[in-house]
């Protein structure tokens, strides 16, 4: 996708080069592609109209045609402009000085309230806090249940009573708060349309009786067009102080969020990436940009690797590489280390293109992986060290102690053996450019 | 940057006065058709989630049109703009009984896939009055082992639509409980078996593959099975659908597509992309949270909505 905006581009400002400045005339041809980008990316209409017209305006003072890659200066441009639009990482939550402070979460149907509850819950469970999950979802089948779940789940407490009402029990938790001590409560109410005028109302009773600190719209990462009619309308009836987008571990490019900014300007606070209560991530305005112009989200994937590979071993790995000693035992280490950085389907997503097309046909086999640890562990050290020793009666022996077969043990003999190849083509190369993963 | 949010407020401030009033007003005054008009056809197109691919070929044959024919009247124009819309739409499946539902196929049964929160459970509880209405027996699998309490909200909804449930504990293999209910359907005589699976994301490789797993071993129970494959789509969602409907359909023989919450503002525009690339047809659309918000779809009237101001 962005070599597609790159190669567009390029061809655009070639038949520009040596004309100085560009004119109106000559941008509009890119700022089509822009949009066009734009709209894929399921930003609104008007608000990608509105953004093409803001940077075309930044684009024709600027000398672009001097620099070296034109299109790469204009990318960048748009780049930094949507940046700017998206506002700043900030997962700051206002408190009341006379606790509980409360925290309402307010959506369409099905967005992810619930799951994001849990989720603020283990967050705030973490940071030492005290939270109370309160079921304000008396609507839906089985939602006080699921909540009671989700609670149990994380370990907090639940405050839940099928017989009550919506504002009445939001009311009570807070009451029922300071009495256990719980220094936040989370109000999960139930997904409803914008223009259910009646239920609307009921938000605005519950946020009345219960004053709370933060109102977060939680909203579907994948949601189209129509994310500009939903926000502005829970804008006009609760004022939400904050976004979370939710479903971002999918390959949806999150053009909702700019629309959703567009149209309220409030800060997205988190962005939900998984069904697990751990898979909450701060909101980084960069990376999502990169996303809207399809540019692949490589800072996470590279923070990941940092966060998961240290350093030492990395550079020991580095010189074992170098002198071509990559050893079974090196080669399970790595897999070690690949396997704290996450799912490995959401790692290859990250990167740059590899959501679409490239890596199509390229399954994922978490087992896969399960069973290459099982046979390297049913190893003797010489054996890591130096696979040829391995012969029929060894190899049938590590297939009985791993619990794999014979033929497992011989396919992942001769993977290592490929990818040993591979390394000493690739020493050959030295250590420059990318930054090391050490996949 | 203030003046982006500005001018975008204004911008849309001034649309509520209603799509089909602008253009009746521009077709009042002309017939030649501008860089306006086209644009005022684009915004309602894409403004549907109908894609910039696809919005662009209807705004060219209408170009096209103009040239050739030409309109005569405003409501030529609507006309046609409707018309080809609902043209490319599969219509041949929308009756209940004779295009959906085989009785000689028994237990019949019916899965439905798609990615977290779009409508899955509610869908199967409005699909099982449908079939109590007609006379038929209902029996549903919860094989959704994986979300809080998703067990708990389908036999609620059982209870309501007086059908079975074949259920287990969280975090049990969703496959073996499709296999139980397949076999379950059989022995009991049921007419329609119908499948709850948990949401997944379509680019969640390990979750597809237990989705094939499922359809897989329903085939074991039952020779055959699942006769139908529904795929449930949110109308909320842009773009993103027709990556969903492709590796959905990558991994399990989907036949059909429901797509819900069609109740809201948003129009549900995807489906011309996916039925034209994918040729799966919108067998139901959803309408609401209450089990009678199911309907059979219906391409007029889908195609009407998309012009309607809320
Ligand atoms: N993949 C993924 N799934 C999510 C995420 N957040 C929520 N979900 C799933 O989305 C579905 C709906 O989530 P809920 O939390 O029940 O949504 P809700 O807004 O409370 O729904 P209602 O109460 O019915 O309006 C569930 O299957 C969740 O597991 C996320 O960040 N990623
Ligand atoms: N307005 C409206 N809401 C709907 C419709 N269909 C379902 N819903 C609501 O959407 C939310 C999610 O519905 P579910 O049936 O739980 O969705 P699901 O696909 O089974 O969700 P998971 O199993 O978590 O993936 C619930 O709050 C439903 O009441 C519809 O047609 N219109
Ligand atoms: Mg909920
Ligand atoms: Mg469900």
């Amino acid at each position: 996708m962005l070599q597609d905006l790159t190669d567009k581009f390029e061809s655009v400002f070639k038949k520009l080069k040596g004309h100085g400045k560009l004119s109106e005339k000559n941008i509009s041809d890119t700022m089509r592609e822009v949009r066009r980008v734009l709209l894929e990316a399921d930003v609104n209409f008007k608000v990608a109209k509105d953004f093409v017209a803001s940077i075309q305006e930044k684009a024709l003072g600027h000398e672009v045609l001097k620099s070296i890659s034109p299109a790469q200066q204009v990318i960048k441009i748009i780049h930094d402009e949507l940046v700017a639009l998206m506002g700043h990482s900030n997962t700051g939550i206002k408190e009341s000085n006379m606790p509980p402070t409360v925290i309402m979460l307010v959506g369409l149907q099905g967005s992810g309230k619930t799951t994001f509850a849990g989720k603020l819950a283990k967050y705030l469970k973490a940071k030492k806090r005290n939270p109370l999950l309160v079921a304000a979802d008396l609507q839906r089948p089985a939602a006080v249940e699921q909540l009671k779940v989700v609670g149990n789940q994380v370990g907090v407490n639940v405050l839940a009573d099928l017989n009550s009402t919506p504002v009445k029990i939001c009311k009570e938790s807070i009451v029922h708060a300071r009495k256990g001590y719980n220094d936040v409560v989370i109000l999960d109410t139930a997904g409803r349309l914008h223009i259910d005028q009646e239920l609307m109302q009921e938000l605005s009773e519950i946020k009345e009786n219960t004053n709370p600190q933060e109102i977060f719209f939680v909203a579907d990462g994948m949601t189209g067009q129509d994310a500009v009619n939903t926000a502005q309308e829970f804008l006009k009836q609760l004022d939400f102080s904050g976004v979370v987008l939710t479903k971002m571990d999918g390959d949806a490019r999150g053009g909702a969020a700019l629309s959703i900014r567009a149209i309220t300007r409030k800060p997205i606070k988190f962005i939900g990436v998984g069904e697990k209560f751990d898979a909450l991530e701060k909101f980084h305005p960069d990376r999502l940009a990169s996303r809207i112009l399809g540019m692949g989200d490589v800072v996470t994937l590279v923070e990941r690797a940092q966060q998961a590979v240290d350093i030492e071993s990395a550079k020991k790995l580095e010189k074992k590489l170098r002198r071509q000693e990559f050893t079974l035992e090196d080669f399970f280490e790595q897999l070690q280390q690949i396997k704290k950085m996450g799912p490995l389907e959401d790692l290859l997503k990250m990167i740059p293109g590899a959501g679409g097309k490239m890596m199509k046909g390229m399954k994922v086999d978490e087992k896969a992986l399960v069973y290459t640890e099982a046979i390297i562990s049913s190893m003797t050290k010489e054996e890591k060290r130096r696979p040829n020793v391995l012969n029929g009666s060894r190899r049938k022996r590590i297939a009985m102690g791993s619990g794999t077969s014979v033929q497992e043990v011989n396919k992942l003999l001769k993977q290592f053996q490929a990818m040993q190849k591979m390394v000493k083509k690739m020493s050959k190369f030295g250590s420059k450019g990318m930054p090391r993963l050490n996949f | 940057m203030a003046s982006f949010f500005e001018k975008f407020k204004q911008g849309l401030a001034k649309t509520k006065e209603g799509f089909v009033g602008e253009i009746s007003s521009l077709v009042k005054n002309q017939f030649e058709i501008d860089d306006d008009f086209i644009d005022k056809v684009e915004e309602v197109l894409i403004s549907s989630d109908i894609g910039v691919a696809t919005s662009m070929e209807v705004v060219d044959d209408l170009r096209d049109h103009v040239n050739r024919i030409g309109f005569d009247h405003k409501e030529e124009l609507f006309t046609f703009l409707q018309e080809h819309l609902s043209k490319s739409l599969d219509r041949t499946t929308t009756d209940f009984v004779e295009g959906f539902f085989q009785p000689n196929k028994k237990p019949y049964i019916i899965v439905l896939v798609g990615v977290n929160g779009v409508g899955k459970t509610t869908t199967i509880a409005k699909l099982a009055k449908l079939f109590h209405q007609k006379g038929k027996t209902v029996m549903l699998a919860a094989a959704d082992t994986f979300r809080a309490a998703a067990t708990e909200q389908l036999e609620i909804w059982a209870k309501r639509v007086e059908a079975e449930v074949i259920s287990t504990q969280q975090g049990a293999d969703p496959a073996a409980i499709a296999f139980d209910a397949g076999k379950a359907a059989l022995a009991r005589d049921v007419d329609v078996l119908i499948v709850d699976t948990a949401g997944r994301l379509h680019t969640k490789v390990n979750l597809m593959e237990e989705l094939k797993k499922i359809n897989r071993v329903l085939d074991k129970a039952v020779a055959g099975a699942p006769h139908e494959t529904l795929l449930v789509l949110d109308a909320t969602t842009g773009q993103n659908a027709i990556m969903q409907a492709k590796q959905f359909r990558e991994v399990v023989d989907v036949t059909g597509l429901v797509v819900t919450k069609l109740d809201g503002t948003a129009k549900g525009g995807m489906v011309f992309s996916i039925q034209k690339e994918l040729q799966l047809p919108v067998r139901f659309v959803g309408l609401g949270e209450q089990v009678d918000d199911l309907k059979p779809f219906d391409a007029e009237t889908f195609v009407e909505a998309l012009f309607n101001e809320n």
